[in-house]
């Protein structure tokens, strides 16, 4: 008897899900597309929520920004919870093993006296700071529209989260847990951080979700973020203190990361209509100047007589990126 | 025709947008797919370019992972970081 052994194609019957193929036709799609296209439930809610009777339990309008598709939005990383998760646990592992070796090395004995105190003044307070990102990304995600937004803002707010943590970390690291006791008091009155105190604290309370995503994602952590983690960084590791730069590394990771997140959002908002870019432009010239303000002694504080040059560089570079998004100052 | 080359690739989550890329940097480019398995036939070079890879996946991309899901390829190689070029040589 002969067996031949042949190979025989079968074409699947549907490439991907339905509510996939409406909108990219039927072809194999990603995982990110898979899990992010129309999954947010827009159709026959039942009762309107008591805390909110003007608008549905899930509503387009609870922001002024008017969208045709809430799906043009793109997470350029294309996370969706496995691949998320998948990052940040290899990013968690190259963070250990930094705090390891400063610890194994002893490192933190070795810095001057000047620039530890200096180290906590600035970044302990700061996860004060975190933890107000965490709970306005949280907000974005609970009364934002469309996966596609949602779902970042979330991953988002449990990054924010993770820093705070990580600022705890370098915290104890330099110094007794006693230091956290007085970073808040430094938070709740020192006049460095009296601006910042009262520019979360006003996030916290709007109620447009999307103008909350300009005032925390685009200009708070675009002034914070390049001033702490790149120039105050820069001046601590000339006065010796390399060591805190190997525990901040994944802070620098992650805002190079995410910035594409924030500025792809921000660009596709604003290309939709000349309603949609007055009214980011608005927010953005309103918070902006706050935050400006707000920062000032934080820098003054941090890089002492270099940070007004500091500043109107960090300005400049968050302006030229605004003209990149679309907007402009 | 001798002049024409290929690269099949595993066909699964990770190559799918990377033959993306590669059809989009390559017009003249063939597709054709198999159970498991894409092969990408061209008449003339073929280009694998990490910049558009990297553009599709939305992370950095290192030329050197397209291996991971490689099968076979015909075509003198000419490899740097930012390109991998499959041609038969004049």
């Amino acid at each position: 008897m002969q067996i031949d052994l042949r190979t025989v194609t079968i074409k699947p019957l549907r490439h991907t899900f339905s509510h996939v193929a409406r909108r990219l036709g039927d072809k194999p799609a990603s995982r990110y597309q898979e899990g992010t296209l129309d999954l947010q439930a827009d159709v026959n809610f039942h009762y309107r929520p008591l805390w909110d009777p003007e608008h549905e339990i899930f509503d387009a309008g609870r922001t002024a920004v008017v969208m045709a598709d809430w799906y043009a939005f793109k997470d350029p990383r294309q996370f969706y919870y496995g691949t998320y998760t998948m990052a940040r646990a290899k990013q968690q592992e190259a963070a250990e093993s930094a705090f390891d070796f400063v610890e194994d090395r002893g490192l933190i004995e070795m810095l001057p006296p000047d620039v530890r105190e200096l180290a906590l003044q600035v970044l302990l307070p700061l996860r004060h700071l975190e933890w107000g990102g965490n709970m306005n990304n949280s907000a974005i995600c609970a009364y934002g529209f469309g996966a596609a937004v949602t779902q970042p803002a979330m991953f988002h707010a449990m990054d924010h989260l993770g820093i705070a943590q990580y600022l705890t970390r370098i915290g104890l690291e330099l110094a007794d847990p006693a230091v956290l006791d007085q970073a808040k008091e430094a938070w709740m009155n020192d006049a460095v951080w009296q601006g910042l105190r009262r520019y979360i604290e006003n996030t916290f309370v709007l109620s447009d979700w999307f103008e909350l995503f300009v005032a925390q994602n685009l200009v708070l952590d675009g002034l914070i973020y390049p001033l702490v983690f790149e120039a105050f960084d820069k001046a601590l590791t000339r006065r010796g203190g390399g060591a805190i730069s190997m525990l901040t590394q994944f802070m620098r990771e992650w805002r190079n990361e995410s910035v594409k997140w924030v500025d792809a959002t921000i660009k596709t908002a604003a290309a939709e209509s000349p309603a949609n870019l007055a009214l980011l432009q608005g927010w953005v010239a309103n918070w902006r100047a706050q935050a400006y303000e707000a920062v000032k002694p934080l820098a003054e504080l941090a890089l002492g007589q270099e940070a007004g040059a500091a500043l109107d560089d960090i300005a400049t570079a968050f302006d030229r990126n605004l003209n990149k998004l679309g907007l402009s100052r | 025709m001798a002049s024409t080359v290929f690269l099949a690739l595993q066909a699964n989550e990770d190559t799918r947008l990377i033959i993306e890329a590669i059809m989009e940097d390559n017009p003249q480019a063939e597709l054709h797919e198999y159970p498991a398995m894409v092969k990408i036939d061209s008449a003339g070079p073929l280009t694998i370019r990490r910049v558009s890879v990297e553009e599709k996946i939305g992370r950095d991309w290192d030329l050197q992972e397209l291996h991971l899901n490689l099968i076979s390829l015909s075509g003198h190689i000419d490899e740097t970081e930012d390109e991998m070029i499959l041609a038969w040589a004049e």
